[in-house]
């Protein structure tokens, strides 16, 4: 078998040497640092993806917790707002109520004085009236003038009695 | 019938000789250089576009660099990725010549046990250097594991000694067996199919079966020698 020959061992093994040093170090060298440069790039492009995907939840997420968090805080404002504003309405109803009842009652009071001195007033005339009739009267029929003093008692008596 | 030994012979293109050595550029020496050239320009042209998704051509090359990467990862662990460019040069000079010698016609180096050898020594010295380096005189517990009985190194040592020097060769006879041996198959059954005309026919089909089975056992036996390499360096560094 030519394997065997030990005349061709020396210039196999030199060409061996040679063209797997030189493989050695175009693998080394060149090719396995562009293919690991590649395959490194294609990780790094990855993970960046997965991180900024990561990132672009954790922003989702704040928002809409700070989402919720506005509208709880603007639901507790409302509410708020709300309780206020019928408080105030409530205490002012409650004024303008009172100060109504009070003017009424001024309006009330006024009236009555108002009707008592008409009532006074009308029952003065009346007696004057009823002196000047019953003076009247008592000079038609008994001719001359009647005691002024007696007359007036009367007149006093009569009205008394009419006013009960 | 074609001598099927022929098939080995070396053809000197240009003699050359220095200081007494020959050193001639022979059949041998051109599939090596075919093989530098042809694992060189595919590995580098089919990563130029550095595409991010990468097409067929990258793609192989890809597979190619993580599984030699992850064979040394699980065979040898972290340590180990110092020596990547020299297991995967290792892998695909020899995948390279095994499969170049699938070509008709052309010559197969790694049937050739010097040149298995060559590759094997550079191994097995390369593995002992290291081991030595790491560990120091250590090292030499390789050859009587750690808790055995004294009385035993008698016989352990010498059988761990023996399977230690024995490496190199297997490594070598291994690959140059499997590759001398198919390749005188296959002209064998070539020279059936001539010799029997019409009837050649069972043969031939024959022949391509076993073709298909060649192309496996170049890669296999790639992959074995490679993977072998893993091995003695994870025992160099890590001991047993």
């Amino acid at each position: 078998m030519p394997q065997f020959d030990p005349a061709f061992f020396a210039p196999q093994l030199f060409w061996l040497a040679v063209t797997f040093i030189t493989l050695y170090v175009l693998m080394a060298k060149v090719a396995l640092p562009k293919i690991g440069a590649v395959l490194d790039e294609r990780q790094r492009k990855i993970d960046d993806n997965l991180d900024k995907a990561a990132q672009l939840k954790a922003e989702a997420e704040a928002a809409v917790a700070a989402y919720e968090k506005a509208l709880s805080e603007s639901r507790a404002h409302a509410h708020s707002v709300i309780k206020e504003a019928s408080e105030r309405l409530a205490k002012k109803a409650e004024e303008s109520t009172r100060e109504l009842n009070a003017k009424l009652a001024e309006q009330i009071k006024a009236g009555e004085t108002r009707i008592a001195a008409a009532k006074d007033a009308a029952l003065t005339n009346v007696r004057e009236v009823a002196l000047e009739v019953a003076g009247a009267t008592i000079a038609r029929l008994v001719g001359g003038a009647a005691d002024q003093a007696q007359l007036e008692a009367a007149v006093a008596a009569a009205l008394k009695e009419a006013g009960q | 019938m074609a001598n099927p030994i022929e098939q080995f012979k070396i053809k000197p293109i240009i003699p050359l000789e220095v200081g007494g050595v020959d050193i001639s550029f022979t059949n041998s020496a051109v599939m090596m250089v075919i093989a530098v050239v042809v694992v060189t320009a595919f590995l580098t042209l089919s990563v130029r576009s550095r595409a991010l998704v990468p097409g067929r051509w990258q793609s192989m090359a890809e597979v190619f660099y993580e599984f030699i990467a992850g064979m040394l990862r699980e065979n040898v662990g972290s340590a180990g990725r110092k020596y990547f460019p020299f297991i995967f040069t290792l892998f695909m000079f020899v995948l390279t010549g095994n499969l170049l010698g699938m070509v008709p016609g052309a010559f197969t180096y790694t049937s050739h046990v010097i040149v298995t050898f060559g590759m094997a020594i550079v191994v097995f010295i390369g593995v002992t250097i290291i081991g030595f380096a790491r560990h120091g005189t250590h090292f030499l517990r390789m050859f009587f594991p750690e808790g055995a009985p004294i009385a035993t190194a008698v016989i352990l040592v010498p059988i761990e000694v023996i399977s230690y020097f024995s490496r190199p060769f297997s490594l070598a006879v291994r690959l140059f067996a499997n590759m001398t041996v198919g390749h005188i198959i296959l002209k064998v059954l070539g020279g059936f199919v001539v010799a029997l005309g019409v009837f050649g026919v069972v043969p031939f089909a024959f022949l391509g079966a076993v073709t298909v089975l060649e192309f496996g056992i170049a890669m296999l036996q790639a992959y074995v020698f490679t993977i072998l390499s893993c091995i003695y360096l994870h025992d160099a560094i890590h001991m047993h």
